[in-house]
């Protein structure tokens, strides 16, 4: 069966490359699954988003990816993020208290993007705040 | 004598210490360097994947957006100089400065206002004793500049370009704000170990670069996943092409900001390590000279010693010989 090619790239490292079976991501348009020979696309992930990568070993691959772009190609999927973690390397207690400090800021958009960016990860790791 | 052979040794005892700060100097920038370049190249799959997404964007859409958009009449020209926080560093900040001198000018010439955002406190204070004025100022991150760095960096430009966009004769527009025409960046570009060079480039109106001469096609090709070789891939777009091409590149304006400032780490690293090698060489070869003047002095204060209890035991014998 024909399989993904995923490259995973935050500016500051590459996160994540493999191959994988299945992509899940959302879009400002809406929630996307990319299988393999998938029509070209590209796609803004919605903010504070949340990406799946299922891997051909059949795990999820969990990761939160802030301010973001998803890129397929026949070659390949890229998903560009400025900032990118995978959901076990999550600090889940930093990011709870990431969330609270940035509730704490009221409406300034720094803080209302702080606080998308902790939601995402705390809902990557697997805990809905 | 005595005197000077004890102010030698003070010396040489100082030069030493400093010798010792010099070295260590040098072995800090010399592991920064690395890990600088190693920053470089992790920051590399970003740039090239983001160019060629644009480079998709710009085959398919219809490329109308005032950052690829040359303004008639461009009156006031933001210029980005990237210098280090601190010193020590050689000649690294005195060239990036001298580049920037000369594309001031040239925009004097032709008749553009230059605007100017610094990075660096060396930088900073250069302008600030000239009086000359800034329009902001970005300190604290030389060596090692976060993307959030460029970030902030790159939403200041960004924002004046966009005043920039409905400036009128009289000054500033619609948006009440007195913007820039063209962005323009100053840094230091690495080339080796051994040569780093000041380049200026313009930013904005932009042409898309490529970051490094790569065959998509051709990797579209070896995957074997492509149907008609030579067509053109047709992508579907979500939002519309022109909410992407928004989105994409201010983004991409940050991308090559942070890739400038990341150069230039690297370059002043490099550059800090040339200065200090050759700060301890010389102070090496400070002390050995003045060790040589120290050993001579001792020398001579010696042989006076000698003479002066020859030349008393001669006058005493002489003296016991008259008896």
């Amino acid at each position: 069966m024909a399989t993904l090619q995923v490259e995973l790239v935050a500016v500051e490292r590459t996160i994540w490359s493999g191959e994988a079976n299945l992509v899940i991501a959302r879009t400002t348009e809406g929630e996307i699954g990319v299988l393999p020979n998938h029509a070209p696309l590209l796609g803004e992930l919605a903010p504070g988003g949340v990406v799946t990568i299922r891997t051909v070993e059949g795990e999820d691959l969990v990761v939160a990816a802030h301010g973001g772009f998803l890129s397929v190609t026949p070659a390949k999927v890229s998903i560009l993020a400025e900032t990118a973690e995978i959901s076990s390397e999550i600090d889940v207690e930093r990011a709870r208290e990431a969330l609270r400090r940035a509730e704490e800021g009221g409406d300034d958009p720094e803080a209302l993007a702080a606080a998308r960016r902790a939601q995402s990860r705390l809902q990557a790791a697997g805990q809905s705040s | 004598m005595a005197g000077s052979l004890r102010a030698l040794r003070r010396r040489i005892r100082s030069t030493q210490s400093t010798k010792k700060i010099f070295s260590a100097q040098e072995l800090i920038a010399g592991a920064r360097i690395v890990r600088a370049q190693a920053r470089v190249e992790a920051s590399k799959p970003y740039a090239r994947e983001i160019t060629r997404v644009l480079s998709a964007l710009a085959s398919s859409a219809s490329l109308e957006h005032p950052l690829l958009t040359e303004r008639q009449d461009a009156r006031r020209a933001a210029v980005l100089v990237i210098t280090s926080d601190r010193g020590f560093a050689g000649s690294y900040n005195v060239n990036v400065l001298r580049r920037t001198e000369e594309l001031l000018s040239l925009l004097r010439q032709e008749g553009k206002e230059p605007v100017l955002y610094v990075v660096g406190r060396k930088g900073e204070t250069y302008y600030s004793f000239r009086d000359r004025p800034m329009a902001e100022t970005f300190t604290g991150f030389s060596e090692q500049p976060g993307y959030a760095d460029a970030q902030a960096v790159g939403s200041a430009l960004i924002d004046a370009f966009a005043a920039g966009q409905d400036d009128g004769d009289g000054g500033a527009g619609e948006g009440g704000v007195l913007g820039v025409d063209e962005l323009h960046i100053v840094y230091t570009e690495f080339r080796s170990l051994l040569a780093q060079v000041p380049v200026a480039k313009r930013m904005a109106p932009l042409e898309i670069e490529e970051v490094e001469e790569f065959d998509y096609e051709r990797e579209d090709r070896e995957a074997g996943r492509t149907g008609d070789s030579g067509v053109p891939t047709s992508y579907e777009f979500e939002p519309s092409a022109e909410a992407l091409l928004d989105a994409l590149l201010p983004k991409y304006v940050t991308t090559r900001i942070y890739a400038a400032m990341l150069e230039a780490a690297a370059s002043e690293s490099a550059s800090r390590r040339r200065a200090m090698k050759s700060a301890s060489d010389n102070a090496e070869e400070l002390a050995k000279n003045l060790s040589r003047q120290a050993n001579q002095a001792r020398q001579a204060e010696i042989t006076q010693e000698i003479s002066e209890i020859v030349g008393g035991a001669d006058a005493l014998v002489s003296a016991g010989a008259d008896d």
